[in-house]
């Protein structure tokens, strides 16, 4: 396989990462700093998706259909923070998992209430051709759009956690809750606030990956999943280890799929190396789950010390 | 008294074909079958779940695992379920001891994901078995056969899966009360301690979480031969999701738990879609289409206002697990 298309797979990996990290950053907050269990996620996500491209089609601005979208489905997390999610902090783990599943259920028949089962949500049209990055590279512009965004993310978040009073706020909550209460830490609105800005996440996230896969019910269900594999690898409550998670299991999915095949034909006849790689490629992420939380039960940077 | 019930409820369901056969609504034998399958499937869960308070979000796997043996083995022609049946508890249990050998030296949350890591690879696993059907899953040619009865016939099928039901109750209730079973509730509630005075804590688990797998792959076989196909979305994510809701729904490590909760979510969709409420019709004509909405509600609430399940609102304030 020559050098190129490594490249390219490369930056598919990173690009795929990314937009894990934007639904992972939110999820291992909550879970880190409430030790809640929220199914839903998937859930804003593709609430995020849907008012993405009901925007974008009514201002014809991809650019602003998006940003407007971010603050919108914020605005929906938090009220769903407030009206539901808040009761289930002290409940149990089986609790939360049930009441969140409940909460897809219904998140994904209303939205095909009002929305019907999909909605189109194509990349903008300046960015619709590929670009040549280096001679015989030709990558979607699309895409580096999707990196740019992400790395633009990742920095900010880094920068709101790590360097203000906020970030430093939710640090010492996802360490370690009651402690940080009893330094007067007001954990109930830093927690509605947490949660806005996962759903803000959720909404870039879904906005920008609507146009490659697509914006219909239930999209989120299998990406949620993957993004618990990122948080479970990387440290529950730890940003660092979600952006780590989850560039390792961007890169984990996207090599698995563009090369597994390739590779087991080496060693296997080829029809059964078409059929099982795939599967192979599928199952390679939650290989690499099971064997972090085998030898590293915390996962790999655990956020309580 | 209890056993006066459960003699009662056992001549009440040995009648219901009968009755259905002759008011003319066959469909509802199929039903009741389906029903008592997943009553099976999740009383499997309540055991792991409801008992050793072991919270595992892929039971979806040993399901599936049961239903694609026993549908592998009816399209590789060897359709008797004397050989079928077993098979599948035999490789569902197998599977379960590999994954809880792994998935129970971790706890709590992690425990929670990684079972559902392993039900994810199952997952894939059969999506990539093109030679049986793929992602698409493929029709079965006939159901399994019994020497004794005609298992095409839907009303022997049910008496097949009321039998099979009953004699699992049984024996799951017998191990409950054994004193097996009152391990695995005194490592769900102190496992520190039973550890402390001498009990091999996880092997017992481990035990537990096998006969669980077992059962499951039972039902899942049978689920193979009610619908005469098999399809990965048997063993999707969302499937472990609606077993945890009969548990819940039903009432956890209640001894009809399962059975409870698989009648009120099967009964509750069937009702949504099969039974025009005019009055709703009227405001929202398309409203059976969404009949998981009202499902996701109304565990909503029940999560939300009955932690204790359905049959918990018929126990006794203070009365124990039963």
């Amino acid at each position: 396989m020559s050098g190129i298309l490594i490249l390219e797979q490369s930056l598919n990996g990173l690009q795929f990462g990314l937009m894990l990290f934007l639904l992972a950053a939110g999820l291992t907050l909550v879970f880190g700093i409430m030790d809640m269990i929220n199914l839903a996620h998937g859930s804003i996500y593709m609430i995020g998706a849907f008012l993405a491209a009901t925007l974008v089609q009514a201002t014809g601005s991809f650019t602003a259909g998006v940003l407007l979208a971010i603050p919108a489905t914020a605005l929906i997390g938090m009220l769903l923070e407030v009206s539901i999610l808040r009761s289930l902090y002290t409940r149990d783990h089986l609790s939360q998992v049930l009441a969140t599943f409940a909460l897809i259920l219904i998140s994904n028949e209303v939205v095909r209430i009002i929305w019907g089962s999909d909605i189109a949500l194509g990349t903008p049209q300046a960015l619709s051709g590929p670009v040549e990055l280096i001679p015989g590279l030709f990558y979607p512009s699309y895409r580096l759009l999707i990196i740019g965004v992400g790395l633009a993310v990742a920095l900010l978040l880094y920068f709101i956690v790590a360097k203000t009073k906020v970030g430093m706020l939710v640090r010492a909550g996802a360490s370690n809750r009651e402690m940080a209460t009893a330094m007067g830490v007001n954990i109930k609105l830093l927690f509605t606030l947490v949660f806005g800005f996962g759903a803000g996440l959720c909404a870039v996230a879904g906005a920008m990956l609507g146009p490659i896969f697509a914006v219909q019910v239930g999209m989120g269900d299998n990406i949620l999943i993957l993004a618990f594999v990122v948080i479970v690898i990387g440290g529950i409550g730890s940003i660092r280890g979600a952006l780590i998670g989850s560039v390792l299991v961007g890169f984990v999915d996207t090599f698995g799929r563009a090369f597994m095949p390739h590779l087991l034909r080496e060693f296997l006849p080829p029809q059964f190396a078409s059929a099982i790689g795939p599967a192979l490629a599928s199952i390679s992420i939650y290989v690499l789950m099971a064997a972090v939380l085998f030898w590293k039960p915390q996962g790999l940077f655990p956020a309580r010390g | 008294m209890p056993r006066i019930a459960t003699i009662v409820l056992l001549l009440a369901a040995a009648a219901f074909p009968l009755v259905m056969q002759s008011l003319e609504q066959a469909y509802y034998i199929s039903f009741a079958s389906r029903v008592m399958i997943y009553a099976m499937a999740a009383t499997s869960l309540n055991l792991i779940l409801g008992y050793g308070g072991m919270i595992s979000f892929g039971h979806a796997a040993f399901v599936g695992a049961g239903t694609y043996t026993a549908g592998v083995m009816i399209v590789e022609g060897v359709p008797s379920a004397l050989i079928g049946w077993p098979l599948a508890m035999l490789l569902s249990g197998v599977l379960a001891l590999a994954i809880g050998a792994v998935s129970l030296r971790t706890r709590g949350v992690y425990f929670i994901m990684i079972t559902l890591a392993f039900a994810q690879m199952i997952y894939y696993l059969t999506v990539s078995m093109k030679a049986y059907g793929g992602d698409e899953g493929l029709n079965l040619p006939g159901r399994s056969t019994l020497p004794f009865a005609d298992m095409k016939d839907d009303t022997s099928f049910y008496y097949a899966v009321l039998l099979l039901l009953a004699l699992s109750l049984l024996l799951l209730q017998r191990l409950v009360a054994s004193r097996f079973g009152r391990v695995i509730e005194a490592i769900r509630e102190n496992e520190t301690r039973m550890e402390a005075i001498g009990f091999p804590t996880r092997r017992y688990k481990l035990a537990c979480f096998v006969i669980a797998g077992a059962f499951g792959g039972l039902a899942g076989a049978l689920l193979a031969n009610h619908g005469n196909y098999i399809n990965p979305s048997i063993l999707h994510w969302t499937q472990s999701g609606n077993l945890m809701i009969m548990v819940i729904l039903g009432g956890v490590g209640y001894r009809y738990g399962g059975l409870i909760g698989a009648l009120i979510l099967l009964g509750l969709e069937e009702f949504i879609a099969n039974h025009k409420i005019a009055w709703i019709a009227d405001a929202y004509p398309n409203y059976q289409q969404h009949s998981l909405l009202g499902v996701g509600i109304i565990l909503l609430i029940i999560v939300l206002y009955a932690p204790q399940g359905i049959a918990g609102l018929f126990k006794r304030k203070g009365a124990g697990h039963g």
